[in-house]
């Protein structure tokens, strides 16, 4: 850092050298990437309810405690059954809000009567897990109108999801922070 | 109950009926008329501003540890400054996004056309390599959550010997060579898998890594930052770059008088002692040993491709296809097997074996040249390392090594020569003259 002025040597021009170099480098490469990336807005992560396969991984493998995601419900798309395979257990000993009638292990389904034969299930998210035991009830006899979603009111953003690395059915994907969810429609269904 | 199982079975039967089609409605949603159904919730992500905040707080960070540990030559600034930024990237922000995490996204971008990167893991990636490029490893020394925490557990530092400290130093190159080469396949982003500290951070984790963070903790109390200078991938990064830095840590004000007083004080060992002058016929030797690494060179190279290339096959089911062409190969020759997850899925996408196999094969072949690439960028650095240690540099006093040199600044506060360190004297003994 002193003033006055060194004789230039060759160790001096290839250590500048390399630096230009490597300033020139770094630009480009960012110049590059910006580039290429476009918007380069920043993404979340969230699951693909139509590749999601319900295994469970999302409940165990978040790197909270209690995992991020929970299960949602696409009201428009229910069919307000009173034997939902989502709420009960497989031959439920009644069709009431019994624990051992339930498939929810925390209880985190709320079933309402709202007219004759239809009641109304919501979940209640402080109760729920994201095990995803509902989904797969509701997929394989339902409309599948239960499914599981990020929260990114809980989520923490890892740069890679945990959850991401271990499901089975690659349905994870990172979606741009503007449009958060990706919600399953009622018109996909008809 | 019988009325209610043959409604179960007719259930059953139809859910079997309609497998296939997951999409139907079975059940016509009602159309109620008194009841209006409720929105599905859906709480919003983070403010975007906290990107602009993390950059700022990443930029002003910088400044300060630069001009701490060149201009005011603090030891106390840099460990507040240290502090925190500990507090702020490390349990305030958890540890998401770092630089040495955003080495991923970079080459993911880079390989991958599909994925874009968002703009303030570029910024957190360029901007602390821009910053060694002039001022040293002051990211290392202050402003790194990881440092950090391993900084404030340095107990009693023994000094690693310097074969060993050269040779385990060479592991952060395979780290990065590696991490590069899983993220820029899509294959895993392990820095942040197998991340030591970001568990602390969050207070929650695997137990797995909470026990390797803890483990170096433990080891870092007396091997100093064991993950910054032996594993860190960024770190690597830095360490090439930080040799061409612009400013170097001068630990003497004024003049060394090789009191070896510094080279004690550091516990990274990045203290290198003044040299010798060189014998005429050592340097001739030296002449010949470099021109010989030099014309080895590429034979190194080639030689590291076709090694690690061999490894492509287990490199390759890092990848998630491969591992699931690996496992419906597997099903396919035996019937018996039990199926997994993965492949129960892969069957209800009604996709071709072939196309699968095709995508898979597709992919080992591209993790096949990654690793050629990944063992010539091995075993170049190795040859680099060889040559640098063959070849004389002339030091007239102690100096830090600027690869090394993490910036940390306790040296300061050893050298007899500051004038700081003298004022002290004549009120600590009392002795005036």
């Amino acid at each position: 850092m002193s003033k006055e002025k060194k004789p230039f040597n060759r160790r001096d021009l290839l250590h500048g050298g390399l630096q230009g170099a490597c300033l020139l480098g770094l630009g480009g490469l960012s110049g590059a990437l910006l580039a290429g990336g476009g918007k380069a807005e920043s993404t979340v992560w969230q699951i693909d309810p139509y590749k999601c396969v319900a295994c469970g991984n999302c409940a165990t493998y978040c790197v909270l405690k209690e995992s991020a995601v929970k299960c949602v419900h696409a009201f428009a798309l229910c069919g307000y059954c009173d034997l939902c395979t989502g709420y009960f257990e497989p031959e439920p000993a009644e069709l009431d809000t019994g624990a051992e009638n339930q498939l929810c292990p925390t209880g985190a389904i709320q079933r309402t009567y709202i007219e004759d034969p239809y009641y109304e299930y919501t979940i209640d998210e402080a109760l729920c897990i994201g095990c995803g035991k509902c989904v797969k009830g509701c997929n394989a006899f339902g409309n599948g109108s239960l499914f599981l979603q990020v929260r990114h009111d809980r989520c923490l953003h890892c740069n890679e999801c945990s959850i991401a690395a271990a499901c089975p059915s690659q349905a994870f994907r990172r979606v741009p922070a503007s449009q958060p969810y990706l919600l399953k429609e009622a018109d996909h269904a008809g | 109950m019988t009325p209610l199982r043959v409604l179960t079975l007719l259930f059953l039967l139809l859910g079997v009926l309609s497998a296939s089609a997951s999409a139907i409605e079975r059940f016509p949603p009602p159309e109620f008329t008194q009841h209006t159904l409720p929105e599905t919730a859906v709480p919003v992500p983070r403010a975007a501003a906290w990107d602009y905040i993390d950059s700022v707080v990443l930029l002003a960070a910088l400044a300060a540890a630069s001009y701490l540990s060149l201009a005011r030559r603090s030891r106390r600034g840099l460990f507040v400054l240290m502090l925190f930024c500990l507090l702020y990237f490390g349990f305030w922000r958890e540890g998401c996004i770092c630089p040495i995490g955003a080495v991923q996204n970079v080459a993911l971008a880079l390989f991958d056309s599909g994925y874009a990167l968002p703009w303030v893991a570029l910024v957190f990636f360029a901007l602390p390599l821009v910053f060694s490029l002039f001022f040293g490893r002051s990211f290392c020394g202050a402003v790194c959550p990881l440092g950090a925490i391993q900084d404030v557990v340095v107990l009693r530092p023994v000094s690693v010997p310097r074969w060993l400290q050269h040779g385990l130093g060479l592991l952060a190159y395979v780290y990065l060579g590696a991490a590069v080469l899983f993220a820029a396949t899509g294959s895993a982003f392990i820095i942040c898998q197998y991340d030591p500290f970001v568990s602390f951070f969050r207070l929650s984790g695997s137990i797995n890594m909470l026990i390797l963070g803890a483990c170096l903790l433990l080891i870092g109390m007396f091997v100093a930052r064991p993950y910054c200078r032996f594993l860190c991938p960024y770190g690597a990064l830095l360490r090439v770059v930080g040799h061409l830095s612009r400013w170097r840590v001068t630990i003497t004000p004024t003049e060394c008088i090789q009191c070896r007083l510094c080279a004690d004080s550091c516990p990274f060992g990045a203290i290198e002692p003044a040299t010798t002058t060189q014998l005429p016929a050592i340097q001739a030797s030296d002449k010949k040993r470099l021109g010989i690494l030099l014309a080895l060179l590429p034979v190194l190279i080639l030689g590291g491709g076709f090694l690690v290339s061999r490894l492509s096959v287990p490199f390759s089911r890092m990848h998630a296809t491969v591992r699931l062409a690996e496992q419906v190969a597997r099903e396919q020759a035996d019937r018996t097997r039990e199926t997994t997850d993965a492949s129960d899925a892969f069957r209800t996408t009604g996709e071709p074996l072939e196309s699968l196999y095709a995508r898979a094969l597709a992919k080992r072949r591209q993790i096949g040249r990654g690793a050629w690439l990944l063992g010539g960028f091995l075993a170049l650095v190795l040859g680099c390392k060889a040559i640098r240690l063959a070849v004389y540099r002339r030091r007239s006093e102690y100096q830090a090594d600027r690869g090394y040199c993490l910036s940390c600044g306790r040296c300061y506060a050893y050298c007899p020569m500051d004038p700081r360190n003298q004022q002290a004297q004549p009120i600590e003994h009392g002795d005036d003259t």
